[in-house]
């Protein structure tokens, strides 16, 4: 019967019941939606690099993974593998990150391929002149881009000479010596990628490598994802709980402003069912029901709405990947509950208090 | 136990604080009624009879004197006692009827006997007293869609469905025109008669009162005249 009094009483507002049900579902999306685009920008990253197929990485010794100089021999690779038997092949690229948060890397492109196993051109050809650049398949859709079209990168205007599969190192290649000498960045690499005659070895290569090698960073790949990841995480981390404390907040006010309306506007039925014996944990029982009901469409319509809204994000902005993760699809649906339980306990303590005369007098 | 009446009240005093000043609203008020009696407790606007119908129906304390139903002083209940009480031993019949407007008029009555904790299918006599009450047809309709006598009488079943000891009637032909007062007292009348259904009814129509009822109590200015 309580179940049929809390349908009705939401039946009877529509609109306000609706509305309320749209807040509850855009902070779930929120949540969703956040965690998604940070957990899918950081595959996509991980993706990429595990792609290249190398074992080793070194690079300078800076704090995060992002790199913006070159400043490592480009002797380095040759010099790595006539005296480490276990390396089958060593290269170097250079890395310039603009400020859309695209690396447009600077490769040897027969050494990528011969890196990474080959790699897939979907259309057009590897570059062969110095200011044509390939770029991933994503990228052309992002950008709208097909082979022969024109691109401005570090100030310079590129033609896209190909385009490939995803999932290789970067989005954006030029020509190696093109972005030395853009940069200023002769004879030296960024980074160097070492792979191994076989990947078990790499503990013991390693430590051989940070011996001859104490200015640089020596790391596997497989930690130097783990650590990026922790990083990226740390500061993504820090936004998402900004955004989630703000879709809670949002959640908390619309519930609280709704069903304190909703308290007000039905003092005179609080009135009735106190009359009829109704004890103050009937009453809050009904007020916290109906906003677990609101609660529960508005999760349901917030899944839906993240998905909708993953589909749009894809479709206008692809090199944003999102992905909605099963956990945190639990995580948001709790914190909307816990926000909108708060949310109702004023109201509920309001309308459990009430004075049953004066609310029966309310008109 | 026989011979104590159902309601029994003694120099029940109420005074309400407003605005820093004393109002007494019932200024030491005796009376019994005992069990089956139709009581109307007839008196002008102010005369402190709806504070009684409150105090003796458990909506608010008294400030001093005691109330006694059914042995019990409602003197001495807390708030959750006393809601106990609204829910086993009193219905209560408003002059504005005070229908839940969102649940249709069976689920009114159904409501007040989910509250008192009465899950049971429906039982005989709720469908005798709703045959006295001539409403049956019309239990699937919202309480907009009834007359303001068949809202009453809706009223009245959900105040007898958990069949209360007393039958609390606060002006329930208010808002009534003459033709559905009229069928509203009869209910009253044949409820008390053929059910033994105790009924307090506060009105200040003396006619009302005179109608159907036992005794008739009269009330000035907070004290029986």
């Amino acid at each position: 019967m309580i179940n049929r009094l809390v349908i009705r009483n939401l039946f009877h507002r529509p609109v306000r019941t609706g509305l309320t049900i749209l807040a509850v579902a855009l902070e779930v999306m929120m949540i969703l939606m956040m965690v998604g685009v940070s957990e899918g920008l950081l595959r996509e990253s991980q993706r990429r690099t595990r792609g290249v197929g190398a074992d080793i990485l070194i690079r300078p010794q800076i704090s995060g993974a992002t790199i913006t100089s070159a400043d490592i021999s480009e002797k380095l690779p040759e010099v790595l593998m006539q005296r480490f038997p276990e390396i089958s092949f060593a290269m170097g690229s250079t890395v310039f990150t603009p400020g859309d948060l695209q690396t447009i890397t600077g490769i040897d492109w027969p050494e990528l391929e011969r890196m990474s196993g080959g790699i897939v051109v979907f259309e057009g050809r590897p570059y062969a002149a110095d200011y044509e650049c390939v770029i991933d398949e994503v990228y052309a859709q992002q950008k709208q881009l097909g082979v022969g079209g024109k691109t401005v990168l570090m100030n310079h205007e590129f033609e896209v000479s190909g385009i490939i599969e995803t999932g290789k190192m970067s989005r954006i290649f030029i020509p190696l010596e093109t972005m030395r000498e853009l940069q200023g960045w002769q004879g030296k690499f960024s980074q160097i990628y070492v792979k191994l005659e076989d990947s078990e070895q790499a503990r013991g290569v390693i430590d051989r490598l940070k011996a001859l090698l104490p200015n640089l960073s020596v790391i596997s790949v497989e930690d130097f994802l783990a650590l990026a990841a922790t990083n990226i995480r740390q500061m993504s981390d820090q936004f998402v709980n900004v955004i989630i404390s703000l879709a809670l907040v949002i959640g908390f006010i619309v519930v609280l402003l709704a069903m304190y309306t909703a308290i007000l506007e039905r003092t005179r039925e609080i009135g009735i069912l106190k009359a009829l014996g109704a004890s103050k944990t009937y009453i809050v029982g009904v007020v916290m029901r109906e906003t677990v009901v609101i609660c529960l469409f508005g999760i349901l319509l917030g899944y839906g709405l993240s998905f909708l809204g993953r589909a749009a994000v894809a479709a206008r902005f692809p090199l944003v990947p999102v992905i909605l993760l099963p956990e945190w699809m639990v995580w948001a649906a709790l914190l909307a509950v816990v926000g909108s339980v708060i949310g109702a306990l004023y109201p509920a303590w309001k309308a459990a208090e009430a004075d049953p005369i004066e609310a029966l007098a309310y008109e | 136990m026989a011979d104590r009446p159902l309601i029994a009240v003694e120099d029940l005093k109420k005074v309400y604080r407003m605005g820093g000043v004393d109002v007494p609203a019932l200024r030491g008020i005796t009376m019994s009624v005992e069990s089956g009696e139709f009581l109307a407790v007839l008196g002008p606007s102010g005369s402190g009879k709806s504070t009684l119908f409150h105090i003796i129906g458990g909506l608010t304390p008294p400030t001093s004197g005691k109330v006694v139903i059914d042995g019990r002083n409602l003197g001495l209940l807390s708030d959750s006692e006393r809601t106990e009480l609204r829910k086993t031993m009193v219905g209560f019949v408003f002059q504005k009827f005070n229908l839940l407007p969102t649940l249709s008029a069976s689920e009114n009555i159904e409501i007040a006997r989910h509250i008192a904790g009465n899950t049971a299918g429906n039982d005989e006599s709720l469908k005798d007293a709703l045959d006295i009450l001539g409403v049956a047809h019309r239990l699937n309709h919202k309480p907009y869609a009834l007359s303001g006598g068949e809202q009453q009488r809706v009223a009245i079943a959900r105040a007898i469905v958990n069949k209360p000891r007393i039958l609390l009637a606060d002006e329930p032909t208010g808002n009534l025109d003459s033709q559905n007062s009229a069928a509203v007292l009869d209910t009253l009348k044949k409820l008390n008669r053929s059910l033994g259904q105790t009924v307090l009814m506060i009105t200040h129509n003396a006619e009302a009162a005179e109608y159907c009822t036992d005794r008739i109590l009269r009330m000035k200015d907070g004290r029986i005249a």
